[in-house]
């Protein structure tokens, strides 16, 4: 990377650099962090796919003001059941009061800017949280998210309260004047005995280049349950690099689904960190690609304490020349006795130009645990589609009938039926089902 | 309605049909009956258009239209159906989603407009019964942990409410206890009419007990080596195929 680049950052940086100390030392070092390491290349063996670099071109343009982007710009892409949702939304990667709505009362949740809640009375919870992704992922760009993490999100679901209407968060990227990096990053708190379905939704306006390199991590508290999603259909120009890091801090269930139809190079990094004993966790994943996309998901699941259960499943189709990673890591530490984790991961080709990559890693320390994985890597089950078609589907309908069949046990996690119907009205649409 | 030329077909290299010829009219019943291996299934799955199977000779007429240029989807469309030897199983997809498809596609096809929810709700309902399906069974994945029997049923099911013109059964009747075989039996004399037609592939001369055929005829190595009326397949039962093929030795000799 050159020191152009670097340079270009720093000036921003200085330019925004937060006064609150609860987030003044980890920007500071996360600039410091960033300068030293600089991107990841191809021979960074996290990085062997997502080539992040070639991303930094120069015309790309990184802001600390917020755009002009208005309400009527995001409404096209509301979720399900808005009028009782929680809507919050980042423009260019920056959090935005204005556009956002918040739908529930204040005894539920408090959602502001990251630099509002440092300077309030969330400074030591910002202090001793922030950043604990950081230690998974050395390298210069999840580090180069940490340094402008002030112009990001803090939100609060507040102890024992369950939420009916999940909240949402929408990151759009002004695509209209130029090439527009946009750094999100929240940090959220669901308090003990907290019930919260989180999605995020990401909104390229204007499809042209963009580029979203994204951190959120959630702090699960004592017999909370947090449920997650993350849509991705942006359109082939967006790119994505992302991590949601999920701690469970007390026993509690956290759920993932992972949802990407589109994009340019997208990479996902999900992080379930069982820290608590008798966790659960369940992630679920579906990529469903064309065109010259790269999905790339990274997942790990660190078992630090005992008697954890973690499920995992992803699911990939891969048509024209696109490319599905997925590289699964399971940790079981020395002290995580009696750990359950399992993994599956099953891919569909359907191009003959598309490829599948896909890697289990399981570093496993203690002795007394269960754990498995497993994957595979077809094509469409020809007998299926005769039989389908014998009984008069037509070739498209019958193909798109048994990729959903395919997508369906990742789909039917997703609990909120308004999302659930949201996002299967995506697949059939991609799928190309029409009667 | 279906008129079948000096049909040769085969996989890879292999020749399994090695010129079939019959015709079928509206309104009969034929079954065809032949030692294991002798290319029953392949004659069906042909007719259906498995494009595993490659034809290398011969013509087959359905309706009047050239059956072997048409898609899989296609002639179902047109009216011809096959219920499988050994129904496929596809886990995701839910039989009454499929079924109402196909349904759909195929009235599309015909220039109908599609049934509504009520509509193909009440035509369901009444094909159940015809052949005492359980609504259970419709609401599970398609053919998904079915029992023998009850896939075949389901087949059975699925021919009544796309109404074909032409029904290939593929042993239909094999793993059948004699209580589902007379379900199935019944369900099809209950569609039987003067405007289509039933090709029924068994094995065993039960089946023609319940379903009687106009003509049965004995396929044999790739080819039809005789034809006859229902009591050809009682001589079946009675010697065995070994008759056919003593049969045929002496023919060859003579
Ligand atoms: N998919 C296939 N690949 C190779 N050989 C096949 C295939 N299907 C059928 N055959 C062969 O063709 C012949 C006829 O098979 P089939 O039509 O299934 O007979 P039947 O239904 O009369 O028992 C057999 O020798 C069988 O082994
Ligand atoms: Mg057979």
């Amino acid at each position: 990377m050159s020191n152009e680049t670097i340079q270009y950052f720093k000036g921003l940086y200085t330019l925004s650099a937060p006064d609150a100390p609860a987030l003044k030392t980890f920007s500071g070092k996360s600039m410091d962090d960033f300068s030293k390491w600089g991107l990841p290349g191809p021979k960074h063996e996290e990085w062997k796919y997502a080539r992040v670099a070639s991303l930094f071109r120069n015309d790309l343009k990184f802001s600390v003001e917020v755009p002009s982007v208005s309400e009527s710009d995001i409404d096209p892409f509301r979720l399900p059941g808005n009028g009782t949702a929680t809507e919050l939304v980042f423009v260019n990667g920056l959090y935005s009061q204005a556009l956002s709505v918040i739908r529930h009362p204040a005894t539920d949740i408090h959602a502001l800017s990251m630099e509002d809640a440092a300077r309030a009375e969330y400074g030591d919870f910002i202090a001793q949280n922030l950043g604990h992704s950081a230690s998974y992922h050395p390298d210069g760009i999840h580090a180069l998210n940490g340094a402008f993490a002030g112009k990001g999100l803090f939100l609060r679901v507040k102890k024992g309260r369950i939420l009916e209407h999940p909240i949402y968060i929408y990151h759009v990227t002004d695509s209209r004047h130029g090439f527009p990096f946009a750094q999100p990053r929240s940090l959220v708190h669901v308090e003990d005995g907290a019930q919260v379905q989180v999605a995020e939704q990401y909104i390229n306006i204007g499809g042209q280049d963009s580029f979203t390199n994204e951190v959120i991590e959630i702090v699960a508290g004592l017999d909370s349950v947090v449920d997650y999603y993350k849509i991705q259909h942006e359109g082939p120009l967006a790119n994505h690099v992302g991590t949601t890091h999920i701690r469970q801090a007390g026993k509690c269930l956290t759920n993932s689904v992972t949802i990407t139809l589109s994009g340019g190079m997208v990479r996902n990094n999900l992080n379930m960190i069982m820290e608590s004993e008798h966790g659960e966790s369940h992630m679920y994943g579906l990529y469903l690609l064309a065109g010259k996309t790269l999905a790339d998901n990274h997942t790990i699941v660190d078992n630090v304490k005992p008697h954890c259960f973690s499920n995992e499943l992803y699911k990939g189709i891969m048509d024209d020349e696109s490319t599905g990673v997925f590289n699964g890591k399971i940790f079981v530490r020395k002290d995580a006795q009696k750990t359950n984790a399992y993994q599956s991961n099953k891919n569909i080709l359907l191009g003959e130009k598309a490829s599948a990559n896909t890697k289990p890693q399981l570093e496993i320390f203690a002795d007394d645990v269960k754990c498995s994985h497993g994957c595979t890597v077809g094509r469409l089950d020809e007998e299926a589609l005769f039989y389908l078609r014998a009984r008069g589907i037509g070739e498209q309908n019958a193909r798109a009938l048994l990729l959903h069949a395919f997508a369906l046990d990742v789909l039917a996690n997703i609990k909120h039926e308004g999302l659930r119907t949201y996002v299967d009205a995506l697949i059939s649409e991609r799928l190309g089902f029409n009667i | 309605m279906l008129k079948i030329t000096d049909l040769h077909a085969g996989i890879e290299e292999k020749k399994i049909l090695k010129g079939i010829n019959l015709e079928i009219k509206a309104g009969e019943v034929h079954a065809i009956m032949g030692p294991n291996g002798s290319g029953k299934s392949t004659l069906a799955s042909v007719l259906a258009g498995r494009e595993s199977f490659e034809v290398t000779g011969g013509s087959v007429a359905f309706q009047g239209k050239d059956l072997l240029e048409m898609s899989p989807e296609d002639r179902a469309r047109e009216g011809m159906f096959l219920a499988f030897q050994y129904p496929v199983e596809i886990p995701g997809v839910s039989t009454t989603n499929f079924i109402k498809t196909a349904v759909n596609e195929t009235r599309k096809y015909r220039g109908q407009e599609p049934l509504d929810a009520v509509a193909f709700l009440k035509l369901m309902k009444e094909r159940m019964k015809l052949v005492q399906i359980d609504q259970s069974l419709l609401s599970r994945s398609l053919n998904e942990g079915f029992s023998g029997g009850e896939k075949k049923r389901n087949e059975i099911f699925q021919m009544a409410m796309l109404e074909p013109k032409l029904a290939i059964l593929d042993e239909t009747d094999s793993g059948l206890d004699i209580d589902a075989l007379r379900i199935v039996a019944n369900g099809v004399n209950q569609l039987r009419s003067k405007d289509n037609a039933f090709l029924v592939v068994t094995h065993y001369q039960r089946l023609l007990e319940y379903i009687v055929p106009d003509f049965v005829h004995v396929l044999y190595n790739g080819r039809i080596v005789k034809s006859g009326t229902k009591e050809l397949a009682l001589e079946l039962e009675e010697k065995g195929y070994d008759f056919i093929k003593n049969e045929l030795l002496v023919t060859e000799q003579a």
